[in-house]
């Protein structure tokens, strides 16, 4: 039994077929890629997990459990966590705040959830910042906080997506330390992303997918250099001559 | 927390000593204002805090109302009565209503609620054999003239209402709630069950509303359907003392509550504005969506961070705690 | 028999002359994305305007269209240059702002309208119509209501030709489907905005006077018009002009069978738990009903 299972899943919208017969499976503790052009479905295969839109077909397992058509909220109970790809800060409220609202999953009380954020905010390098409003936050520490925010509500599966997008060099390498440390911490990653550096620097295993089908999965490098996969980025002229 | 209360007992005896040394005109004005704050800290509760934003809290004001009223009109109990079955038959109906309308985003919940209230003003209008209609209830008042006792009753109303803000926001409910108000989905995605805690906010928002209507009904000893479901004088004016005062504060509401009822009494002496009262709020509720949006109490907050140390935003976020050290620093310091 | 046939031909042309009145609001709502509550105040004003004109100078209502409608335009646009459009780029604590202000300017053009005329009810009298009466089949059909349908079809096509085949029409169309692209296309989205509530204010305006000689005239008529207008754009699906004529023609039916059948007290019931059950279960409309997945 694998840790997260996703078996056949489709999802269309009107006559689009956003996903079509998707099968993943990520073991405990590794760190799993998903790249693919735009368009090309992944962040509706993030929305199908964590349901804000339900699969048409298939099946998506946690833990042996499935959890497709479960409510969002009941989703990060069971401790799927995820970021979103165009942010989401909780404007008016401090970064502190913002953590604390994923930190109160599992406690009740006010102290409690604050000592686990201030952890988190810790943690992920932002605790100069949590008394800045959320609005008020540059991009940079935004996808930080999104990301301490999931971390907040102790998740064992985390869903990243595109978190390395619209940072200049150096955010993206900080952004990588965390994402190790929290590969550390025990916790399971699947990881959208374009930016290749980020991508290859901490995936385990990378699946590519374009027009909502699997074009491969497999290793990093043998990813990369499918001619399909170059193919679906460079197009097939591209493909011919191979890219490193 | 020990210094709290103490900031309270000066108030607070004002509070008491008040009805004693003033004439019953200003008690009565009095027991309007605490009236009023406390259907402005109940709709700041599900509008400000959760960002539910109802058009139709009239629907649980006349509810609270029609609760003693109806046991009187029925069975000749005493109207008192009311002040418990009011709020609780007022939640009883508040949740289904809730379940069903809470799906609806944004403005489509506000007008849901605005034609929830209105349907319950055309019942209680129409259907005469069940509230007296149009004609309304009157009962005679248990203390007389006498306005000393209303006012102990709504100023325990008032308080408690908003000691009950004041806990739930300083709680996880208050977190959860504005997670919800600033981004539903992110809320959700955090594990939030948004219908249940927006039912969280409901409950005690259309209590302390019923339970104020249940309190007009002894104290004017007379309702009408058009008078306690209306949507312009409570639901509209409720809302216009939270934005008046500030959305998502504690005290704001109590402040737009005051302010409106001196101006209501204002208008109401002067001849020439009497006729136009309305047509003066509704300019001014005009002007605060235009200039001051976030209230006197909310702007506050946005003029007093300018100056002072960097605090953590106040009153429109939840919880408030010391600043540490780095957040000083970080602040005035350059970026890395 | 011929007692249903009646209610539905009533029904019929008051639904088109409501179709008008929400078209507006249609407009409005699909250019600008707001909710106009202050549609039915709006109306209300052109209603007084050409009832005004009638009183002290005898003008016959249909001439005074002509007088009141550019000036609700002219209102309407103001409205949303000076007032309206300040507001939609302010982030404040309630997200639902937009329609309280249009709640709250509704409500001071209703207590102007008061202030001024009154809350007694008015009527207008046309002679040789308001009296007037077609007979056909064994159904009545008065003048005013046939004129007011006339009319109503007669500027819902214009509003037709308006919005597809000419330039400012298509940069309302385009101002409606994406703003910021319209935008990049050298639309001047300011100004189509504006424009927008000017047109929407005088076709509810119109709509009104067309109504006027069958109508009782009070100031909080508008408000029963604004739910009546919002009923219809949310049945019909915002911004389609067919859907505001099919939701008014049904509006208007089935009020005309409830006042028929049941009760007039009850026509305001009728038309509010419509309105609830389409919010919660047709939110996107009477298309939904057809375009099950």
């Amino acid at each position: 039994m694998s840790f997260f299972e996703i078996k056949g899943l489709a999802k269309s919208f009107g006559g689009l077929m956003a996903l079509y017969d998707i099968n993943l499976s990520i073991e405990k503790g590794e760190i799993v890629g998903l790249i693919g052009p735009n368009g090309s479905g992944k962040t509706t295969l993030f929305n199908c997990i964590s349901n804000f839109c339900t699969p048409d077909h298939g099946q998506i397992l946690f833990k042996g459990q499935r959890i497709d058509g479960f409510p969002t909220h009941q989703i990060c109970k069971m401790g799927i966590a995820r970021t979103f790809q165009i942010v989401k800060p909780l404007k008016r409220l401090t970064v502190l705040d913002n953590v604390m609202a994923g930190a109160f999953l599992h406690t009740n009380d006010e102290k409690q959830a604050r000592e686990k954020s201030l952890s988190v905010l810790e943690f992920c390098e932002l605790s100069h910042r949590k008394d800045m409003l959320g609005k008020d936050l540059p991009i940079a520490d935004k996808k930080r906080m999104e990301v301490a925010r999931a971390l907040a509500s102790d998740p064992e599966l985390l869903l990243l997506d595109e978190t390395a997008a619209g940072l200049n060099l150096k955010e993206i390498e900080r952004m990588l330390e965390i994402v190790m440390k929290i590969r550390q911490s025990g916790i399971t990653c699947l990881v959208v992303e374009h930016v290749l550096k980020f991508l290859m620097g901490v995936s385990d295993r990378v699946m590519c997918i374009n027009f909502g089908q699997e074009i491969v999965t497999g290793k990093p490098q043998e990813v990369m250099s499918h001619p399909e996969v170059i193919a679906a980025y460079l197009g097939a002229e591209y493909a011919k001559g191979r890219l490193h | 927390m020990g210094r709290e209360p103490i900031k309270y007992i000066i108030p607070g005896i004002i509070a008491v000593a008040l009805p004693f040394v003033l004439p019953g005109y200003y008690v009565h004005m009095l027991i309007l204002v605490l009236l009023w704050i406390t259907l402005a800290t109940s709709w700041n509760l599900l509008g400000g805090y959760a960002g539910q934003v109802s058009f139709g809290h009239a629907l649980f004001f006349g509810l609270g109302a029609y609760g003693g009223g109806l046991l009187f009109y029925f069975f000749g109990i005493s109207t008192w009565w009311g002040m418990l079955v009011g709020p609780i038959w007022a939640v009883i109906v508040a949740i289904p209503i809730g379940l069903i309308t809470f799906r609806l985003r944004g403005p489509y919940f506000a007008l849901a609620m605005l034609a929830v209230a209105e349907v319950a003003r055309i019942i209680f209008n129409s259907w005469t054999s069940f509230s007296n209609g149009a004609v309304g209830i009157m009962i005679s008042r248990t203390w007389g003239g006498n306005k000393l006792p209303y006012y102990a009753i709504i100023l325990a109303i008032a308080g408690l209402a908003l000691y009950v803000t004041r806990r739930l926001v300083r709680s996880k409910f208050g977190y959860y709630f504005l997670s919800i108000r600033e981004d539903q989905d992110a809320a959700e995605a955090l594990g939030i069950p948004s219908t249940k805690y927006k039912l969280y906010a409901l409950i005690p928002s259309v209590f302390f509303t019923a339970l104020a209507g249940a309190f007009y009904m002894n104290y004017m000893a007379f309702i009408q359907p058009d008078v306690v479901f209306d949507l312009t004088d409570i639901s509209i004016m409720m809302i216009l003392c939270v934005m008046l005062g500030g959305a998502g504060t504690q005290w704001g509401p109590a402040l737009g509550a005051t302010v409106y009822v001196l101006l209501a009494e204002c208008f109401r002496t002067i001849p020439v504005i009497k006729e136009v009262h309305l047509l003066a709020f509704a300019i001014i509720i005009i002007g605060i969506i235009m200039f001051l949006p976030d209230g006197i109490v909310g702007s506050w907050d946005k003029v007093s961070r300018c100056f002072a140390r960097p605090k953590a935003a106040a009153a429109g976020a939840a919880g408030q705690y010391e600043p540490g050290p780095e957040a000083k620093e970080g602040l005035r310091k350059p970026e890395a | 028999m011929s007692l249903l046939l009646q209610a539905l031909v009533g029904g019929l042309l008051l639904g088109g002359i409501y179709a008008l009145i929400a078209i507006g609001m249609t407009l409005i709502m699909g250019v600008m994305r707001i909710i106009n509550l202050a549609h039915g105040a709006l109306m209300v004003m052109g209603m007084y305007i050409s009832y005004a004109l009638f009183k002290h100078f005898g003008l016959n209502v249909y001439l005074g269209i002509f007088v009141a409608v550019p000036a609700l335009f002219f209102v309407g646009y103001i409205l949303q240059r000076f007032i309206i459009r300040r507001v939609t780029e302010i982030e404040t604590v309630l997200p639902e702002t937009q329609v309280l202000l249009t709640l709250a300017i509704g409500l001071a053009i209703i207590e102007l309208l008061r202030t001024i005329f009154t809350s007694n009810y008015q009527t207008v009298e046309i002679p040789g119509v308001s009296d007037n009466a077609f007979y056909f089949a064994g159904i009545s059909m008065s003048y005013a209501m046939v004129i007011g349908f006339a009319g109503a079809l007669i500027l819902i096509a214009g509003l037709h030709f308006f919005l597809t085949g000419t330039d400012l029409g298509r940069s309302i169309r385009a101002t409606a489907q994406d703003s910021e692209a319209a935008r990049y296309m050298g639309v001047n989205t300011r100004h189509v905005t504006c424009i927008t509530f000017g047109l929407g204010s005088a076709l509810a305006a119109a709509g009104g006077i067309l109504l006027l000689p069958a109508y009782y005239l009070y100031p909080a008529v508008g408000n029963a018009f604004t739910l009546k207008a919002f009923i219809i754009t949310i049945l019909g699906g915002m911004g389609s002009t067919v859907g505001a004529i099919t939701g008014g023609v049904l509006l208007g039916i089935v009020e005309s069978l409830a006042a028929t059948y049941w009760s007039m007290g009850y026509q305001d019931l009728v038309g509010l738990v419509i309105f609830l059950l389409v919010l919660v279960f047709l939110p996107g409309g009477l298309q939904t009903l057809f375009k099950r997945k």
